[in-house]
């Protein structure tokens, strides 16, 4: 389905094409100038005359991010609690997103509200009874520390939006294929599962980008074993409020945003049928 | 269970008009279902609410965590110690502005793009969209950083190019917290723009064409057909920009490093972090939680009731 053609002027059209191109333009900007500044040698970035391009582009930056003890590591926690996240909460929420659209039973209202409520929950307020629940488990300083809180806060917001993806899947279809035989089972992850899948890629932006994003927890659970941090907090090891390392911090940014960028690039098709499947509802 | 029994206890299909039948009314199934979501969501959200609930109604230092002193019950003590502090008032209000500030950038800007989205051809419609997708993908603590070198006083194009000379933008009050308002505003209208631009293009095309044929103007057809289908992503937009806006810690702890010049930046949870594990106040911190939570809470009250005034079936 296309968008209307509404009949507008051509002057109009392309004054509004060079606006979307120029604010385009200052959107990426930023991302340009970490992208620069992490290829620039020393003296560029930190002279006091900054040019949008550089004469001697250098990997020195990198060299000094990836020469920093457990980087590597870092990195690697990073994706093993962003991806344990995306993947054990998707399955979470599609699993309760049917049971709230497919069937009835009491305190089912009761439960989507509660999911609802649950959503404006300030997890950063729980940082403190998760910090001391954590300790009590023999958590802290461990990857769970940082992967079971995320699970949790991202659930109801993915539930809610997987809704709307199971309720658009026809009833008739689940008939058709009892009546053919299929076990409520194999329904469940033989049908409905594909076909809700591009919902479940939408809602996995969003807890990917929670995890990904993580610094509260980090900064908070690990605390004396740092090989078991994550990259916010590799990153901010070039970071001295008085005496920062631009080009390490630079560099270690772009290492850590080039993941979701291929993640986003991936899913950006899904990403904008899925927000508009999930709204319409 | 067998084919024979599942058609069999296929509910009628009789009853409301657009017939959604439900087989199966009671039994344990959806609630197996609902099993892994509840058992997580009840240890490490409810109970945690609880818990913050109830250190917020104690004597919790670090005195009480190493065991060195018993934990006493101090009644409304953290929270009578809040209140009398004027700093907490002052958090409480930034925290309001800030976000509140944050919110309506962020809605008015994804909304112009949204609309700007559907005026334009193909190419300059990617370039906005990746350009948008790429502010999205950047992480919190990423963009923070870059952002500030973009305005540092000594090394950023910024200052440059506006001819502010070395302007530190951290250093006074209002333009440390517009700076950080910048960043967030860059990294949220993409979510709101994605959005609205989806919702827009799932708007019935036979619906706008009719209007224009009946000779309704731009603005009326915006105004009187595209707004009200809108409203419900409108909602949905907003109050996650509500949620996410006001618990904005990453970019004010790394961009005003910890709170600002003598906590001039402070918002509210970054002021209950430093209160709670910068100086072992957990009790305080806790209360600093608790009013967090109320205040979203009577969001979220709002929200439902916008819910229920257009009739959304939950």
């Amino acid at each position: 389905m296309s968008f209307p053609r509404i009949a507008v002027r051509r002057p109009w059209r392309l004054a509004a094409e060079a606006s979307a191109l120029l604010i385009a333009v200052v959107v990426a900007f930023p991302l340009y100038w970490m992208v620069l500044s992490a290829f620039e040698p020393a003296g560029e970035i930190e002279s006091t005359e900054p040019r949008p391009w550089t004469l001697s582009p250098s990997l020195d930056s990198f060299r000094r991010v990836f020469g920093q003890r457990e980087f590597g590591r870092y990195f690697l926690n990073s994706l093993v609690v962003a991806g344990s996240v995306v993947v054990v909460s998707a399955l979470i929420a599609f699993l309760a997103a049917t049971a709230v659209t497919r069937f009835r039973f009491r305190f089912r209202t009761t439960l989507l509200v509660m999911f609802l409520v649950a959503q404006m929950v300030p997890v950063e307020a729980l940082t403190i009874p998760l910090f001391f629940l954590m300790r009590d488990f023999g958590q802290l300083n461990t990857l769970g520390s940082l992967i079971l809180p995320h699970i949790a806060f991202s659930l109801p917001f993915a539930i809610w939006m997987l809704r709307g993806f199971v309720k658009a899947v026809p009833d008739a279809l689940e008939e058709a294929a009892y009546i053919d035989g299929a076990s409520r089972a194999r329904f469940l992850w033989q049908i409905l599962f594909p076909l809700v899948f591009p919902g479940l890629v939408a809602t996995s932006v969003f807890s990917f980008i929670s995890a990904w994003n993580d610094f509260l927890f980090a900064k908070s659970f690990i605390i004396s074993d740092t090989s078991q941090s994550t990259l916010p907090m590799a990153l901010l090891v070039f970071y001295k409020p008085d005496e920062p390392d631009w080009g390490g911090v630079m560099a270690a940014s772009t290492v850590m945003t080039i993941p979701v960028l291929i993640f986003f690039v991936l899913v950006q098709r899904r990403l904008v049928s899925g927000l508009g499947g999930a709204v319409k509802d | 269970m067998t084919t024979q029994e599942a058609v069999a206890e296929r509910a009628p299909v009789t009853g409301r008009a657009p017939a959604r039948p439900r087989r199966r009314g009671a039994g344990p199934t959806p609630w197996l279902h609902l099993a892994p979501a509840l058992v997580v969501l009840g240890a490490l959200l409810v109970y945690p609410v609880y818990q913050l609930g109830l250190i917020s109604l104690l004597n919790y230092t670090q005195a009480q965590v190493s065991g060195g002193e018993p934990t006493t019950f101090a009644g409304f003590g953290n929270y009578t110690a809040l209140f009398a502090d004027d700093q907490f008032w002052q958090v409480l209000a930034a925290t309001v502005v800030f976000a509140a500030a944050c919110v309506l950038s962020t809605l008015a800007v994804g909304c112009a793009l949204a609309v700007l989205l559907t005026r334009v051809r193909a190419l300059p419609r990617l370039a906005l969209m990746l350009a948008a997708l790429g502010a999205w993908a950047t992480p919190a603590v990423t963009g923070s950083t870059v952002w500030l070198l973009l305005f540092d006083p000594d090394f950023g194009p910024v200052d440059r190019v506006l001819g502010l000379g070395d302007h530190s933008w951290t250093y006074g009050r209002y333009s440390a917290f517009a700076l950080v308002l910048l960043e967030v505003v860059w990294c949220s209208f993409p979510f709101v723009m994605v959005t609205v631009y989806a919702g827009i293009r799932a708007v019935p095309a036979e619906v706008l064409e009719a209007a224009a044929l009946d000779g309704a103007s731009q603005w009326r057809i915006w105004r009187s057909v595209l707004a009200p289908m809108l409203r419900p992503i409108l909602v949905v937009v907003t109050i996650q920009s509500v949620i996410w806006d006001f618990k904005v810690f990453t970019q004010i702890y790394v961009m005003t490093n910890g709170g600002g010049i003598a906590g001039q930046n402070l918002v509210l949870n970054v002021y209950a972090y430093q209160k709670a594990f910068a100086s072992s106040q957990y009790g305080l911190g806790s209360a600093i939680g608790v009013v967090m939570l109320v205040i979203l809470l009577a969001v979220t009250l709002v929200y439902l009731r916008l819910l229920r005034g257009q009739g959304e079936e939950l």
